[in-house]
């Protein structure tokens, strides 16, 4: 009979943080070629990771590159460090990698997220890893990949101008209220992953590295500290982050962004910060 | 043959870790002295960044001969070539080549532009360039002596040519700082 492990113990049959040293040279070499042109996607061999395409198996990718034994990693789902996606990656790599985690964002060094980025300000000393489904951000309007890397060797970004104008003549707004593509460096168009708008602005000359890691497209590219990052907007029509025009129920946090929960079988609803260690700090938990 | 990184898993992430931040914050200097035991022509930092990214997929370029060639072959695996203009991968411990003859990529593949790593005779931060671009606030300053005298120029070069464009590190000892291709140098005035 097999010995039953218990389920937390560091995992000894598997290289330090899951790679192999070939695949974290592969990963490390795009990460460096990332960085020096912000905003650029760059392909990499993705491997095969122990959970399925679209939770996250390119940001774990470039976590287990980056990942070193005196980091403090948390990993946040949507804002939250308790939903299944936050928790099985952090026990993940507490396993794999004997690593120590956190929920808090103040104590963390790598911070893995889907879907959103911290409410409390970054600093120097951390490295964002965002997780992304669709690195391209031309895709719902150039399917062909092979045209949609001419169009960014070329700076062509008129369909998505296109696209922006034609939102705004319809609707009287921007139609994408998440995955608002932003203008890096001035140069590259990108994908900020599906953050909300109400986060693009702090992608912009933030202190800490991001980091984005596709696993299904196989592509990596990043933001470095204090860089230009602008939402597409126009001139006469400027970006506005959004956020529900309500307080947070726990904490009451007039300034954070809130997701809505159904509360009731009444159809009563309520808005609660949709960070959840920002919100348990504002209520001195 | 002397050895690589006592621990190989270890000394690679620390090496690539203080590359990546070299790499992020360009012209702060970030210290990496894993390799303890090097053949002389080496510099800590410089064989570090050799060991952490290159393999058999690689092709390294360098001007070391005798043991420090034969320890690079050995250690990292990558095919050595004669030619700066193929490698994806330089290491220069004497005169650097010039910028203008490595691959700089292209523009649908900017990525496949070489990295050239220099071992100088001393780095500096807070006085000679001024740098700006991605990964600086407002200025870093940053003293490298041992560079050709119109690196300048050859810089000015390999910028223009963004996307496109060679990435440089440069090592002293066991401090190394990068130079990505999006940085604005201006000569101290």
């Amino acid at each position: 009979m097999n010995a039953i492990t218990p389920r937390n113990a560091p995992e000894n049959a598997y290289n330090f943080a899951y790679l192999d040293e070939a695949t974290k040279r592969m990963i490390r070499r795009a990460i460096l070629k990332a960085i020096a042109i912000p905003g650029h996607q760059i392909p990499f061999g993705a491997r095969e990771m122990p959970l399925p395409y679209g939770w996250g198996t390119g940001g774990i990718q470039v976590t287990a590159a980056i990942l070193g034994p005196r980091d403090v990693l948390k990993v946040i789902d949507q804002g939250a460090d308790d939903t299944t996606n936050a928790v099985s990656i952090r026990r993940f790599f507490a396993r794999v990698a004997n690593v120590q985690t956190t929920t808090r964002t103040a104590e963390a060094t790598i911070i893995q997220t889907r879907h959103r980025i911290p409410e409390r300000p970054l600093t120097e000393g951390q490295v964002m890893v965002f997780q992304v489904p669709m690195p391209e951000p031309l895709f719902k309007l150039e399917p062909r990949l092979a045209e949609t890397r001419r169009l960014h060797a070329l700076g062509d970004y008129s369909l998505a101008q296109v696209k922006l104008y034609e939102d705004i003549a319809k609707q009287g707004e921007s139609g994408s209220s998440y995955n608002h593509p932003v203008m890096v460096g001035g140069r590259y168009l990108m994908s900020p992953s599906p953050i909300p708008g109400f986060d693009n602005p702090k992608l912009h000359n933030s202190p800490a590295l991001m980091l984005f890691g596709a696993g299904r497209e196989k592509k990596i590219y990043a933001v470095p500290p204090y860089t230009s990052v602008e939402s597409l907007d126009f001139e006469d029509h400027p970006f506005r982050p959004m956020r529900a025009p309500q307080h947070c129920s726990a904490c009451g946090s007039a300034t954070s962004y809130l997701d809505e929960i159904i509360a009731d079988d009444q159809g009563g609803r309520i808005f609660v910060c949709s960070d959840t260690d920002h919100c348990a700090e504002t209520q001195g938990l | 043959m002397r050895p690589a990184f006592i621990d190989p898993v270890f000394g690679a992430q620390e090496a690539f870790r203080a590359l990546m931040d070299a790499m992020a914050r360009p012209g702060r200097i970030q210290r990496c002295d894993v390799l303890p035991d090097l053949p002389e022509a080496l510099a800590p930092a410089a064989a570090a960044a050799l060991l952490a990214l290159t393999d058999a997929e690689t092709p390294v370029w360098t001007d070391a001969t005798g043991e420090a060639r034969d320890w690079i072959a050995f250690h990292t695996g990558a095919p050595l070539v004669a030619d700066a203009s193929k490698a994806q991968f330089l290491l220069a411990t004497r005169a650097m080549p010039k910028l203008s003859t490595l691959d700089s990529g292209t523009d649908e593949t900017p990525q496949d532009s070489a990295t050239l790593i220099v071992q100088l005779d001393a780095l500096a931060e807070g006085a000679g360039w001024r740098l700006t671009g991605p990964g600086i606030e407002h200025e870093h300053r940053l003293d490298a002596a041992g560079l050709p005298d119109d690196f300048a120029a050859q810089w000015a070069a390999n910028r223009k040519g963004f996307p496109c464009g060679v990435d440089l590190v440069l090592c002293t000892g066991a401090r190394l700082a990068a130079l990505p291709r999006s940085t604005r140098i201006e000569e101290a005035g």
